[in-house]
């Protein structure tokens, strides 16, 4: 994890590149079928991370507190949380509520699973008639790690604390662990899986409770999720598959734990962003359903081929400069390498100490050495790096936060992942598999084109 | 038309056949005994009596655990509303990422880097886009975090060279015992330039209220006052209360500008430190949003002498009010006449504007839940455009914002208000001057001139609306479905929850990233907002055709 790693000489953070552990932990619970993500700790935290992430996905998105006052500060949040956890099942009658941490209940020591404890047990002497929601608890200190560090503990506390071999109705399930991705990125995944005869649980799925459809009839918690039934299978999973170059790498994930503990066959990769990372996750699916490729994916795979092929006389030799989650920069930077185009610099506010090791293994030999690989780092570093580049970068690759990056260095900026804020599509771009990587390469080559366009002078239209 | 709307009070609005009491016991149904008590005082149906007395509502309270609320914290109140819209103090969020990230520039404050205070050169500072943290992680929660603080102070001061540096305390600041005053005062003394701090940790208080006072008291210790230079301009006033979202106190100055009226300073939208250090030399302070600034107002009436008045820049008929006030207050033929004359200039555009879309909005429904200013002050706008406010409601308002501050004797402090510090203050021993005497104040306020008053949201509302105070997502469903408003006014928490169900929502703390919507040509721009909000066709699509008339799917499954 970072936090232990802090390197010195040591400088003050301007214009982080990474949010707090809890928001990843909340967009994890959002992702749970009937669930309510609560935050423990002081209501600013939600409200924040509320509207934070509403700027991004646009959808309705609520994050209860246990809303602490100066004395909750003082004598601890039990009773905050018994009658927070009271107050969440009269009103929502959620079958599942995801408790993160805050900054301000870790550093008074609350201690979160023994609160859980004698609430479940409270809960048993008292009302026999109605069922506990489930309570998953996860550790995000905000002091430690990044959002990424939130996200993935929150998937691993879902599997720790639920995953059983109960019971499993119908054909048995993947367990399928994508990472931070887009709603339209899950949509695609699971789009997959199926085409493959496979039952997914893709954990977490918010691709309808984060981008659903206006509502005909009235929604307490929108639609959609991960069925907390199927968190309760995974340990009877016929495998798990869990994306991302640096989180193949974690000792303790969802994954490694279904494989210690119920010996699901784990399969790890990267995020299935470009060629060569989704051709293993085609391949892996074929092992596992043991189906052919379906002819569909072929096809997006010739088309994307082909494409490569006409438009790599505008992305050969182009420069760019990638920033954002570690493994999304990862994905990325791969890809670029796939195209042709060469990613001078990639950039994360996280990177837990293997981001460039990462990173570099994924790149041709022709780029590897020449690269700046920066982890741990703020926008205000990404920007003189660049600047000391001058004019070697043609184009930025990331999140809404590099606009006035974008802005000041006069280089066009393509938005991805998280968050994207000022344009209308973030919960629908598209960065997965070969129709992913399809979309990605039209934008980006789009963009290459717009921009020799509006500086040629004599206005050519045919490209 | 454009026509004043205030003393809606005398109307009674029936909530349509709703029993307003019923509809308060369906919103309390799902609470247990203790929460339904305690939220049941928050929930209250207008009533205003002859002499202008209301009910009784229970606010500035701590929201309930589990409520899923609109509020957010005291560092909110304080580093991102009053402090964040000052474009030339580095702001320094002391604490771990998250905190700083979020409150980067979110609130869509704007300002003009290329105009300074008082007709001084600019320095064309601008560190609103940044946002400065100390990125707290494990070792400074053990170890404490003051010397990373002090290092981030330097690199700021290093790298930018400010006037002023300011450090905001997030929640584990407090707990580990940081002293970030101390660190203030010794940074302060080794740059020599302002370096002062905030203990405006996220658990204090019930709500960003309690920061909007830290952050008052903290600007009136540390700045007001440094400057004494009496600069050029008639008519010297302070604008208080007005953020610029949307570009709110551009429209405000360009009509301040044509009345012949200086604006010393603005807190805090489109300000500067510089013009918080003399703002102590103007001779009236006008408030806009009494609940987030009327600390400073009062600080500097007892210490400076400076009275206040409340005014309202929100409607068109509200801002003619508002100028007329201050012409009133100046009492100088040269200002009543070039205020007359602006507005006669300036309100022909905004009648034409209203009475061409007035047919298309009038009759519709409003619900108001934002703030502790703007869910009064936009009902003024609404009725320009004949849109009734069914209930409405304020999210960290105190008693005196709902009843008027008539009550402000007989608010209980509780626990929760009494950890927030109430600066003493005395007048000062040189520059205390009262810039009207007794006899004018008195002569003034037989004339309908109130000094250091608001009436509060609810004597101005219609006898049956629903008051409710920190209106929770739950309620919000609830209303919706019982009401199906035209019209919901909130913040983006509650915008895409309440548009899933096909009902518009009028962000008013962002504005949608549109305005401004204060003064004369802010009214024209939002009465065609809404226009366009309640009236786009969307919502005739909303249901497929199929599910419409259902014989129609069965046809196409025929064929």
């Amino acid at each position: 994890m970072r936090s232990v790693k802090q390197t010195a000489p040591y400088t003050a953070t301007q214009n982080a590149c990474n949010l707090c552990a809890p928001l990843g932990a909340a967009l994890v619970f959002k992702g749970i079928a009937n669930a309510l993500p609560l935050l423990h700790g002081s209501q600013g935290c939600s409200t924040y991370i509320r509207r934070y992430m509403i700027s991004h996905f646009k959808e309705p998105l609520d994050i209860a507190c246990s809303n602490f006052g100066e004395d909750t500060a003082i004598f601890g949040g039990g009773a905050n949380l018994k009658l927070a956890l009271d107050n969440i099942r009269r009103q929502y009658h959620p079958e599942l509520i995801g408790i993160a941490t805050t900054c301000l209940s870790e550093t008074i020591g609350d201690d979160v699973p023994m609160f859980i404890q004698a609430y479940k047990a409270a809960f048993q002497n008292a009302c026999r008639d109605e069922q506990l929601p489930a309570l998953v608890h996860v550790a995000t200190p905000s002091y430690q790690g990044t959002h990424m560090e939130g996200f993935h503990g929150a998937v691993r506390a879902l599997i720790q604390t639920l995953a059983g071999r109960e019971a499993a109705e119908g054909p048995p399930a993947m367990n399928l662990f994508p990472g931070m991705v887009s709603p339209a990125d899950l949509r695609h995944l699971k789009e997959i899986v199926i085409d493959f005869g496979l039952e997914a649980t893709v954990v977490p799925d918010y691709s309808d409770t984060l981008n659903g459809p206006l509502w005909t009839e009235y929604q307490r918690i929108p639609e959609g999720g991960t069925p907390v039934n199927a968190l309760r299978r995974a340990g009877a999973g016929v495998a798990s598959l869990e994306c991302g170059l640096l989180l193949a790498a974690e000792k303790e994930t969802a994954g490694t734990w279904l494989a210690t503990q119920f010996d699901v066959p784990l399969h790890r990769q990267g995020l299935p962003i470009g060629i060569s990372q989704s051709d293993r996750l085609f391949d892996t699916l074929a092992a596992v359903s043991g189906k052919a490729i379906p002819q569909k994916y072929t096809d997006q795979r010739g088309r994307l081929l082909d494409a490569l092929v006409d438009g790599h006389k505008h992305l050969s030799g182009v420069r760019v400069a990638i920033f954002g989650e570690e493994d999304l920069v990862a994905g990325l930077a791969a890809f670029c390498g796939e195209l042709g185009i060469f990613p001078v610099l990639c950039a994360t506010g996280g990177g837990r100490g293997r981001f460039a090791d990462t990173v570099r293994k994924v790149m041709p030999d022709y780029c590897r050495d020449q690269m700046q690989i920066l982890e741990d780092v703020d926008f205000v570093t990404i920007e003189k790096k660049l600047a000391e580049m001058d004019g070697e970068v043609d184009l930025l690759i990331g999140h809404s936060k590099g606009y006035t990056m974008s802005r000041r260095l006069g280089k066009p900026l393509i938005r991805v992942g998280f968050p994207v804020h000022d344009r209308v599509d973030g919960s629908r771009l598209l960065h997965l598999g070969y129709r992913g990587a399809q979309q990605l390469f039209d934008r980006i080559a789009n963009t290459l084109i717009q921009v020799k366009q509006e500086r040629n002078e004599i206005g050519y239209t045919y490209f | 038309m454009a026509k004043a709307t205030s003393k809606l009070a005398t109307e009674s609005i029936k909530l349509e056949n709703h029993d307003p009491e019923k509809i308060k016991a369906r919103l309390l149904a799902k609470y247990p005994p203790k929460v339904a008590r305690k939220r049941a005082k928050q929930i209250v149906v207008n009533k205003v009596d002859r002499d202008g007395k209301v009910p009784v509502i229970s606010s500035n309270v701590r929201t309930v655990p589990g409520l899923i609320g609109q509020r957010g914290c005291c560092y909110a109140g304080c580093k991102g509303v009053v402090l964040g819209p000052t474009r030339d103090i580095i702001n320094i969020t002391h604490g771990p990422i998250g905190c700083g990230y979020y409150s980067w520039l979110t609130r869509r404050n704007q300002t003009d880097p290329d105009k300074a205070a008082n007709g001084q050169a600019s320095d064309g500072h601008n560190f609103m886009t940044y946002c400065f943290s100390t990125d707290m992680q494990d070792e400074e929660i053990i170890f404490g975090g003051e010397k990373k603080l002090k290092q981030a102070i330097q690199e700021a001061y290093d790298n930018f060279k400010p006037k002023a540096i300011a450090v905001f305390s997030t929640c584990p600041v407090g707990l580990i015992g940081d002293d970030v005053h101390a660190v203030c005062r010794e940074m302060k003394a080794k740059l020599g330039i302002n370096v002062f701090g905030f203990s405006c940790e996220g658990y204090k208080g019930v709500s960003q209220s309690a920061g909007h006072h830290i952050a008052n008291n903290g600007i009136f210790t540390h700045v007001v006052g440094l400057d004494d230079t009496i600069t050029a301009g008639k008519y010297r006033i302070n604008l208080l209360g007005e953020y610029n979202i949307g570009g709110d106190a551009f429209e405000i100055e360009r009509l301040f500008e044509r009345c012949g009226i200086t604006l010393v300073s603005s807190y805090s939208g489109n300000s500067s430190i510089d013009a918080f250090a003399n703002s102590h030399t103007a001779d009236l302070n006008l408030i806009m949003c009494h609940r987030s600034i009327n600390y400073v107002a009062e600080m500097m009436e007892t210490k400076y002498g400076v009275p206040w008045i409340k005014v309202n820049f929100i409607g068109a008929a509200a801002t003619a009010k508002s100028l007329r006030k201050i012409a009133q207050y100046f009492d100088e033929e040269e200002l009543t006449a070039q205020v007359e004359a602006v507005i006669a200039d300036e309100l022909p555009a905004v009648t034409a504007a209203c009475e061409e879309i007035r047919p298309r909005t009038v009759g519709k429904r409003a619900m108001l839940f934002v703030g502790g200013s703007r869910a009064h002050h936009y009902q003024e706008l609404f009725g320009e455009l004949g849109i009734k406010t069914l209930s409405a409601g304020y999210e960290f308002g105190h008693r005196d914002d709902y009843e008027g501050r008539r009550v402000l004797p007989d608010i209980k402090v509780d626990a929760d208000s009494r950890n927030i510090e109430e600066l003493e203050i005395q007048p000062d021993p040189e520059r205390f001057h009262p810039r009207i005497d007794e006899a004018k104040r008195k002569t003034l306020e037989a004339e309908g001139l109130g000094f250091s008053d608001y009436e509060g949201m609810m004597p101005e509302m219609p006898d049956g609306s629903m008051v409710i105070d920190d209106l929770s997502q739950y309620e919000t469903d609830e209303l919706i479905r019982i009401f199906k408003p035209d019209l919901f006014c909130a913040g983006i928490k509650e915008k895409y929850a309440v548009q899933k169900h096909g009902i518009p929502l009028k962000q008013l703390h962002s504005y949608d990233y549109g305005g401004p919507y204060a003064g004369f040509k802010g009214a024209i721009n939002f009465y065609k907002e809404i226009d366009r909000m309640v009236n786009s066709r969307v919502w005739e699509y909303m249901q497929a055709p199929w599910e419409a008339s259902p014989e129609l799917s069965a046809t196409y499954a025929w064929e």
